[in-house]
């Protein structure tokens, strides 16, 4: 069974954003690209399929320029088997991306993918699902457990106020959530390996993309407030200020 | 183009959720805007409070029903609605949340419009729009232009106002039987939180961190939490150590969230978590450090033991509320 795990690289959660000099997107000067934290539970969860039915193959597929290769060979070093960059120095927006990946799970012949929830730069959480509806796959966005027993899946998404258990079957792409698992360490034999795997270049497909954006910008900043006190006999105080102030209790 | 206005409204166990009004609400502004008119659209069985959606001066709601379609199905209800906006509408809005989150793609690739979601404004000039959004988990915002004529649009709950009309009708409630229901995913059934509260939807949140010391302790958080009727928060440190669960964190890999009061305790306010909750309206930072970044975002702030101030703090909300 072939099995795919999306991997995007992301600035890192530490960046501080600032304004590019197009005023359109991040200044990428002295930002540290990190894979994409939700990528990781992908990757794991690809192994940990893999593991268990005791064949099969896990292909990292990554879109973007060459920056990516560190990305997926992060990804080689947890322990899956191949890389493919989908390559396109220019972002894209969700369904540009979701374009790409389509068109590389079909010439897989890939049935089950997992990819994160989101990326952390972009935070549109829907790139996973307009996958799905362009190779009509099914799709468990949000995936905190997810269960395979043949073709037939019983998976756990979380939503407001707790989980819904969602009953589907392959082809199926999963989006992975914080609490799914816990993403191993590579191991310096896992590196070492890594080094020697293959990661097969292509050109990303083409798409039209559905939007633009026209400005990015930093949000208003807050003035720091004020220090009520130092101890409990500050309570009333803030209390007060909560009520008549602010309004809010 | 007519620029008509669909909203998809949305139920759970049978009743019309708050978010699908603020929907409703911010689509029939836009309409005035373009100068179009607007409709609503509901999956589900059947719908206890419908006739709801009048006091919001919606003048039509389609109600697609199935009892197959009482729990969200992503493939039942993106078929069900596809087939019933055909090409009849330009402009579709849902609320962003767990529903439209999932659902709003699929729509967009299917009816082939682009797609924006989790929207905090939305900017209209003749005829000309443009919407903006938060990235980084609101480190940064971008206003973002959609290309295609039809658009899918998802707003980020609680932040758009949901607003009674006064001297409407009742709308007219057209019940479409969907014959056969696509069940190629559904969902069997629902597990609660422990919690009583989500933080992504509570209007008040409660948050712990390093500060607390051990889980053991954060019953000063959740007690506080109880008497302000507020949600129990964590910061991703406390979420790692297994301290609380992770649907709990706030923050760049957590949930970002915008309450109108957000009380921080033991919480230095590293990077990502300020991201995920700078935009509260109000924030109260507990903290023995002093030169902790939280204050920096802090509208009050008490600096000492919250051992000490935590119990205090809750004594007299409690004091307030019976009083």
């Amino acid at each position: 069974m072939k099995l795919v795990a999306c991997v995007s690289n992301v600035p890192d959660t530490a960046t501080r954003v600032k304004v590019g000099s197009n005023g359109k997107s991040i200044d990428p000067t002295g930002v540290t690209y990190i894979i994409n934290p939700y990528d990781e539970y992908a990757v794991e969860e690809a192994l940990k399929i893999k593991e268990k039915i005791g064949t099969g193959e896990v292909i990292v597929v990554s879109l973007g320029g060459d920056n990516n290769k560190e990305t997926i060979r992060k990804a080689l070093a947890m322990g899956a088997d191949s890389g493919i960059l989908l390559k396109d120095e220019q972002p894209r927006d969700s369904f540009g991306i979701a374009k790409a990946l389509a068109e590389e799970i079909k010439n897989q012949g890939a049935q089950l993918v997992f990819m994160g929830k989101q990326s952390v730069d972009y935070d549109n959480s829907i790139v996973g699902q307009m996958t799905a509806e362009l190779l009509d796959y099914n799709c468990v966005p949000i995936c905190v457990k997810f269960e395979m027993n043949g073709e037939k899946i019983i998976a756990e998404r979380e939503i407001e106020g707790g989980r819904e258990i969602i009953e589907t079957s392959l082809p199926c792409i999963i989006t992975c959530q914080k609490g799914l698992n816990e993403p191993r360490y590579a191991s310096l034999k896992g590196i070492m390996a890594a080094k020697k795997k293959t990661i097969e270049e292509k050109p990303a497909a083409s798409f039209t993309p559905g939007t633009e954006v026209i400005k990015m910008q930093l949000p208003p900043g807050k003035q720091p407030g004020r220090i009520i006190g130092s101890d409990a006999s500050a309570v009333p105080e803030l209390v007060r200020l909560l009520k008549e102030e602010a309004k809010v209790i | 183009m007519s620029n008509k206005i669909l909203v998809i409204l949305e139920q759970r166990e049978g009743k019309l959720k708050r978010s699908g009004f603020e929907a409703a609400s911010t689509a029939l502004g836009l309409a005035k805007d373009l100068n179009s008119s607007v409709e609503a659209v509901v999956v589900g069985d059947s719908i206890s409070n419908i006739n709801e959606i009048s006091k919001y001066g919606i003048q039509k709601v389609t109600h697609l029903k199935n009892s197959d379609l009482a729990n969200y199905s992503s493939s039942g209800y993106t078929d069900s609605i596809v087939n019933f906006t055909k090409n009849d509408f330009d402009i579709i809005i849902l609320s962003n949340t767990a529903l439209g989150k999932d659902l709003a793609p699929r729509l967009s690739v299917r009816l082939n419009a682009a797609c924006i979601v989790d929207c905090i404004k939305l900017n209209v000039s003749g005829n000309e729009m443009t919407f903006t959004r938060p990235i980084y988990a609101g480190k940064a915002l971008v206003d973002v232009k959609l290309l295609s004529d039809k658009k899918v649009i998802t707003l980020r709950p609680n932040v758009f106002k949901a607003q009674i009309v006064e001297g409407t009708f009742p709308a007219e409630i057209v019940v479409k039987e969907i014959a056969d229901v696509n069940l190629k995913s559904r969902v069997t059934s629902f597990i609660k939180s422990e919690g009583k509260l989500d933080v992504a939807e509570a209007d008040i949140i409660v948050s712990g961190g390093r500060g607390m010391k051990g889980p053991e302790n954060f019953h000063l958080v959740e007690e506080l939490a109880e008497s302000l009727g507020a949600a129990v928060g964590a910061s991703r440190a406390v979420v790692d150590a297994g301290w609380r669960p992770h649907n709990e964190q706030v923050g760049q890999t957590g949930k970002t969230v915008s309450p109108s009061l957000y009380v921080a305790c033991g919480i230095s306010g590293a990077i990502q978590h300020l991201a995920g909750m700078s935009s509260s309206k109000y924030i109260v930072a507990i903290n023995k450090d002093k030169d902790a970044p939280i204050f920096n975002v802090a509208d009050y702030g008490i600096t000492g033991d919250l051992f000490e101030i935590l119990p205090a703090l809750t004594a007299e909300i409690n004091k307030l509320k019976q009083s």
